[in-house]
């Protein structure tokens, strides 16, 4: 069964006046139609205002459809008596890492998602030290958060949602306000939860290198899913996602300039090994 | 500059009175307040004078901590001390014109000082012996009977340790508008009182929209992780009482009695 299923879904940002009367509908999200199974590790790409951060919010209900549906591991979001298991099956990672830590210890901030779905306190325990292992904070766990990098808060943060065993994780944009160092980090930590523990994984990102190990990749403008496909898939039209005001990675770029000026080369590589192959094969062709 | 402030000023150590259960101490506070109101007979100042001191010992934090909590309400003693010897009636020892000192006032006067500093130094004592944590906890726990009558304690003690955690984020987020600020040529080093209390205006308008802001996204990533309230909510680190806590309540106990035998008996 998928675990997220949307369809139809549209959300409409209503802009009122001074005087309550409706100045301006903004439709943020507009009959996005998608599948996401259970297990994958999936990207959502945008540039601002495209949409993808509402699209994130309904998966964990924060926002309800204005019209259309969207079902949580079956769960249909409008539906009020779902609303905690649906935020349980599916967390959310947000942007900024100060603003989501609750605890004033790591391992208090870690045990605050359980302690409000009334996991008993032995189990407690034993989910806050699988996570912040599975994260890799586990040294960290008497510590203050305030004294952590970035990258180690949105680690944080991330042992946070996994404490309360969800089978989805969100992660809208977690790695917008990190250093580079931070981002690897993140990216890492994110890539072997959805391998090692079979978490599935929506990142939405405008990064365009944290993309490269997704599973399927969707394109969002103007609140539509414009294009959608594996990583390869996707950045092979380099020209459309230019056209979206999207990056794609510097391999790809590079390539693809390459095979404009004459060079043979073929579409969709992302990585610099597969890069030098493909230079390699030319050469040898010659 | 802002670094340098410290809030909840507790004084890490592993005494045994660093161990208690919260609610002992908070329960202590409260028993070591009313015992001193019980009366102004010397030898209650006495016992109480001695309690607090065998306390402190055991506590391990140094006096100079604990007196620097009097620092602040310095000016609060100096006044009281001030009016209870020249506003009191009686046996007068010295006048010069309309101004007298009696001797029931500098009685008085002493005595109100007395009770004062001892009531700060009790309280900082708890202060410096629990984490901010500990004490929302102890309070929440102690406080639940306030449900009853609808005060949503459990709500308020959530308020209290949150504010505690954004503290220091606040203080880093007014540095740093501050040193943007000046890198602009806003002054907020020179003139009197006045002009710098005027300096602080146009640090709190920014500082505020970001606080709102931050509320508003941290109470999003609360909802996210199913926060819904006190109620069926477990605790990772629930209050338990141990032996010691036993052995405390009853010394507290012994202390308000022998406190009250003396009262009956004395005075």
């Amino acid at each position: 069964m998928n675990i997220v299923q949307a369809k139809d879904l549209t959300f409409e940002y209503i802009i009122r006046d001074d005087e309550d009367n409706i100045e301006n509908v903004k439709t943020a999200v507009d009959h996005v139609s998608l599948d996401i199974e259970q297990g994958q590790f999936i990207a959502i790409l945008g540039h601002n205002g495209s949409g993808k951060s509402t699209f994130a919010k309904h998966i964990n209900a924060l926002l309800s459809p204005t019209e259309g549906s969207i079902w949580v591991d079956g769960m249909d979001t409008k539906d009020a008596d779902k609303l905690w298991d649906i935020r349980q099956t599916a967390g959310m990672v947000f942007q900024n890492p100060d603003n989501q830590i609750i605890g004033t210890i790591v391992e208090e901030d870690v045990g605050f998602g359980p302690e409000n779905l009334g996991v008993p306190t032995q189990e407690i325990w034993e989910r806050v030290d699988a996570s912040l292992e599975a994260v890799g904070m586990t040294e960290y766990r008497r510590h203050s958060p305030n004294k952590l990098s970035g990258g180690q808060k949105q680690r944080v943060a991330i042992a946070g949602i996994l404490a309360m065993k969800p089978k989805c994780i969100v992660l809208d944009e977690p790695t917008a306000m990190l250093d580079p160092n931070g981002r690897k980090e993140v990216i890492a930590t994110i890539t072997k939860l959805n391998r090692e523990e079979h978490v599935t994984v929506i990142l939405i990102t405008h990064y365009m290198d944290e993309v490269i190990g997704a599973d399927k990749v969707f394109v969002m403008d103007e609140g539509k899913v414009v294009m959608s496909g594996t990583p390869r898939e996707v950045f092979s039209k380099v020209e459309q996602l230019k056209a979206l005001r999207l990056d794609v990675p510097h391999t790809t770029e590079l390539a693809f300039e390459l095979e404009k000026a004459g060079i043979p080369m073929k579409r969709g590589i992302l990585t610099i090994p597969e890069f030098t192959q493909e230079l390699m094969r030319i050469r040898g062709n010659k | 500059m802002l670094r340098d402030i410290t809030i909840g000023q507790y004084y890490p150590s592993n005494s045994a009175i660093h161990k208690l259960d919260p609610r002992v101490k908070l329960f202590w506070t409260l028993i070591y307040i009313i015992s001193l109101f019980l009366g102004q007979h010397i030898l209650i100042y006495a016992i109480a004078g001695l309690f607090l001191f065998a306390c402190i010992r055991m506590s391990k934090v140094p006096v100079k901590f604990i007196l620097r909590g009097l620092k602040a309400v310095f000016m609060l003693l100096l006044f009281s001390v001030i009016f209870n010897i020249f506003l009191t009636d009686g046996e007068v020892i010295f006048q010069v014109w309309k101004i007298k000192i009696t001797k029931e006032g500098i009685y008085i006067a002493t005595a109100m000082a007395v009770r004062l500093v001892f009531l700060i130094m009790g309280s900082s004592l708890m202060t410096l012996t629990t984490t901010p944590n500990d004490l929302t906890d102890g309070l929440e726990k102690s406080l639940g009977f306030l449900k009853v009558i609808r005060i949503p304690v459990h709500e308020i003690s959530m308020m209290m340790s949150i504010a505690l955690r954004f503290i220091p984020i606040l203080i880093d987020e007014t540095d740093k508008i501050m040193k943007a600020q000046q890198a602009r040529g806003a002054d907020f080093e020179t003139g009197g009182i006045v002009k710098k209390a005027k300096a602080m205006v146009p640090l709190l308008v920014p500082l505020f929209i970001s606080a709102i802001r931050r509320a508003y996204d941290l109470a999003t990533a609360m909802e996210a992780k199913c926060y819904r309230g006190g109620e069926g909510r477990t605790k990772m680190k629930p209050l338990k009482y141990r032996k010691a806590d036993a052995v405390a309540y009853a010394v507290i106990f012994a202390y308000l009695g022998v406190m009250i035998a003396v009262k009956i008996c004395f005075v």
